[in-house]
């Protein structure tokens, strides 16, 4: 009987923290570790913003940089290190017949572009027609593809030669939740072998902040923590630009290659709890519920927004769970929308690796000091859609 | 008794329920009387103005309440209106599918009259800051809407009650087929009876017109609109931009069976490989696509000389056009130019996010009616595609199984592969 339970065994991870799976590990786990925050450039927002990042380290074609903006390159950089990570990078044959899929927004549009035509609309009224004079001179051709929600797939392709499918799915935080969901369930059922999944979030750009913030839900003033922020001014959400892409394997494609194993991956749950009738909660804990939690002490690496309403729910099912040491990534990365879950099972990947939890990233959160054999990661939208996964230790 | 099992183990899966809006019309009836007629449902652009564009036509759907409303709203119309007819054909209750629910649509963006209004609504500071400002005051739920990628999904999801997170995808112009592929996949692995897959796009504004036409990609045939999309003729100069929707009501032919609903077709393989070339050309020999096609046959268990009909992708563009003939001749051999292959999009244009969906729909009606809907402007064949494009005319044909391709932009190809009858 083959074995398909789904192992992790390549980690690609970016963040203002830095990149690579080694690093995060050794800033979340060392103390004191603050995060990384740019109060400046985006008033009077604070995001979480990109290191510096040699990008040809992962994408070698100076031609290939060029054709994609950030939000790309991102994506198509930490797919590189995962693919690395898991030593299938430059292997063709692997290549070839890898899956993909690929939790994406969308590319930066041309701000410049955008702000020439609004500043000429106030003194026209045929505004349509400025549109197309603007538009039709000013547009880069290239600049469509860089903004294509499935190019970040294609570029993927393209420079790490992954080609046995590509699939895209948008959504948010849920996109990320049900790509993780689909590779697992390829990889159980025998459709893949082994799967490219992952997203990346670029926020520094003000329409990628317009996203949150056409519902308000965007945190002001001081930076505060994401237990914290109930109650502060704005919406409770921070942003942050980072990338995360995972490997998986079924455990005997993984162990047939003698590749090593991060964790084991299952159960994957998502749902759409119906929010505007105060169902969110009742919803975490169904999915809590499901997941077949282990007995005793557990670690949860949360992706909490920060968002007030979906924050305050996820805490409220976790207070309901009193075994349950959350720590909210996003306190020291920001929220990385599409990428959120798949930072949230790379990092409990990262735990179950060590032998060890990660310290509190803010006060409030439980201690949790034994050695962690299962991990919980969550994602619960700001908006919508809410998923978790249990990331468990090999043997 | 008919196997419920595939060649591979694998639950057969059925379609149940079919829904269709095109240029052409709202409707599976409207849409199969013009298409085997050969009508175009290409015309003249009237939602926007046309000054200083370099093309003036396109197959937008015109006719819905919400043809004025925005890319998010004509999306979602487009996408509520075939999936009412498909889960009514079905006979499920239209506001309690209790199926996953797998989306193909457009990546959506803030319309330019919402960042117009939002400029408007201050005067201070940069273009970015003002709208941030104003976006923060104003809090508008309708707006945010539609600049988030899940939103449109969501909302059907209350609409027909599917179950669970639902799936929105994006693979270019193979969208379509890829959520039909998703479906079929759930129900193969036992995570439902059925499921709902809609490819929907009504996101053909000025600028992704202009977009389009920057890359080169557009039929600048504006004199005559109905003659623009030329599929596999040699004076093709590019596809048509398009709106529409489909939406297939997948279902495990046990399902199907066991509760006595018509079988309208079976979704027997789908197929896919991914091109690693070039972010808008695809490799020069064509060994993606080819390996798309075989994949398909491969999972549907069927030989090349099984098929009866080829649904081609055929978008009008001298690149795709030459790929895809290329690489039909190769997985089909000599036997290619025996194979009916005709492009529905002669008639209605490039429907980019819904083609798949909608192709696929077509499909499946061209095995039930035993009618194949010809390639209609091919009045100049191209002397180095030697196809039977089933030109001009409809054709009466027995069809018991229909290859249907799918090439995005951005490497994404998929195949599907179609039966009329279960086995």
């Amino acid at each position: 009987m083959a074995n398909r339970d789904v192992v992790i065994t390549g980690i690609g991870l970016v963040s203002s923290l830095g990149e690579g799976g080694a690093a995060h590990w050794d800033k979340l786990t060392a103390p004191g570790t603050t995060p990384v925050i740019d109060a400046e450039r985006f008033p009077p927002y604070a995001i979480h913003p990109l290191p510096q990042i040699d990008w040809s380290l992962q994408i070698a074609k100076r031609g290939d940089q060029r054709q994609m903006e950030t939000w790309q390159r991102l994506g198509t950089y930490t797919a590189g290190m995962a693919l690395d990570d898991a030593g299938i990078k430059g292997n063709d044959e692997l290549s070839a017949t890898m899956d993909m899929v690929v939790a994406a927004g969308g590319g930066e549009r041309d701000e410049a572009v955008d702000a020439g035509v609004l500043a000429a609309s106030e003194n026209r009224t045929d505004r349509d027609v400025l549109l197309n004079e603007k538009l039709t001179t000013e547009l880069r051709p290239t600049l469509f593809l860089a903004q294509l929600s499935n190019l970040l797939a294609g570029n993927i392709s393209i420079v790490h030669k992954v080609t046995g499918s590509s699939r895209t799915f948008m959504g948010e935080e849920g996109a990320g939740v049900s790509a993780i969901e689909t590779a697992v369930a390829r990889i159980r059922s025998g459709q893949s072998t082994h799967v490219l999944v992952g997203g990346a979030f670029q926020t520094e750009h003000s329409d990628m902040l317009l996203g949150y913030e056409l519902a308000g839900y965007l945190h002001r003033g001081p930076w505060k923590p994401v237990w914290q922020r109930q109650g502060s001014e704005g919406g409770g959400v921070v942003t942050g630009s980072g990338g995360a892409f995972l490997v998986l394997e079924s455990r005997d494609h993984a162990e047939a290659r003698g590749q090593k194993i991060y964790a084991t991956l299952s159960p994957v749950l998502s749902s759409r709890a119906r929010r505007r009738n105060g169902g969110l909660e009742a919803g975490i804990a169904e999915l809590l519920a499901k997941t077949d939690l282990p007995d005793g002490e557990l670690l949860a690496v949360s992706g909490a927004s920060g968002a007030h309403a979906a924050t305050a729910a996820e805490k409220a099912a976790f207070d309901a769970n009193p075994a349950i040491a959350a720590r909210a990534l996003s306190s020291l990365t920001g929220h990385m929308k599409e990428a959120q879950f798949p930072f949230a099972v790379a990092l409990a990947a990262l735990a179950v690796d060590r032998g060890a939890g990660y310290p509190a990233f803010e006060q409030g959160e439980k201690i949790f000091a034994g050695k962690p054999e299962n991990v919980l990661a969550t994602a619960v939208g700001y908006h919508q859609f809410e998923g978790m996964a249990l990331v468990s230790a090999p043997r | 008794m008919a196997n419920l099992k595939d060649h591979l183990g694998r639950p057969v899966v059925a379609v149940t329920g079919i829904g269709v809006v095109t240029s052409l019309g709202v409707g599976k009836a409207d849409n199969w009387a013009a298409l085997t007629s050969g009508k175009s449902g290409i015309h003249p652009i009237t939602r926007f103005p046309i000054d200083l564009l370099n093309t003036k036509i396109s197959g937008m759907v015109d006719f819905l309440p919400s043809s004025t409303k925005g890319a998010s709203a004509l999306t979602y119309e487009l996408a509520e209106t075939a999936a009412q007819e498909a889960v009514e054909e079905a006979g499920f209750a239209s506001d309690d599918f209790d199926g996953p629910l797998f989306l193909a649509s457009p990546p959506v963006e803030l319309d330019w009259r919402d960042r117009f209004a939002l400029y408007a609504g201050d005067d201070e500071g940069s273009a970015s800051e003002r709208l941030l400002k104003v976006a923060r005051s104003q809090n508008s739920l309708d707006m945010f809407d539609t600049s988030q990628f899940g939103s449109i999904a969501d909302r059907l999801a209350d609409r027909f009650g599917t179950r669970g997170l639902p799936i929105t995808t994006s693979t270019a112009c193979a969208s379509g087929a890829t959520a039909i592929q998703l479906g079929v996949e759930a129900i193969r692995r036992g995570e439902c009876d059925r499921a709902l897959s809609i490819g929907a796009d009504g996101s053909a504004t000025a600028e992704a017109l202009i977009r389009f036409s920057l890359l080169s990609a557009l039929s600048t045939n504006n004199d005559v609109p109905e003659k623009a999309s030329k599929p596999f003729s040699k004076d093709r100069d590019g596809f048509v931009l398009a709106e529409g929707s489909a939406a297939l009501v997948l279902e495990s032919l046990e399902s199907a069976l066991a509760r006595g609903a018509e079988v309208l077709g079976i979704l027997r393989g789908c197929g896919e490989k991914a091109d690693d070339f070039h972010r808008t050309r695809s490799k020069p020999d064509g060994s993606p696509a080819i390996a798309a096609v075989k994949a398909a046959l491969a999972d549907a268990g069927l030989a090349e000389d099984e098929i009866d009909y080829v649904n081609a992708h055929g978008t009008s563009t001298p690149e795709n056009d030459k790929m895809e003939h290329l690489s039909l001749s190769t997985v089909f051999g000599e036997r290619i130019r025996k194979i009916p292959v005709s492009s529905n999009k002669s008639m209605i244009g490039h429907t980019l996010s819904a083609a798949g969906a909608i192709e696929a729909a077509f499909s499946l009606m061209t095995m039930r009616e035993g009618v194949i809907p010809p390639t209609i402007n091919y009045d100049n064949p191209d002397p180095s595609i030697e196809l039977d494009v089933v030109p001009n005319v409809k054709r009466k044909a027995e069809v018991r199984t229909v290859l249907s391709n799918s090439f995005g932009f951005g490497g994404q190809n998929t195949c599907l592969v179609m039966a009329r009858e279960p086995v």
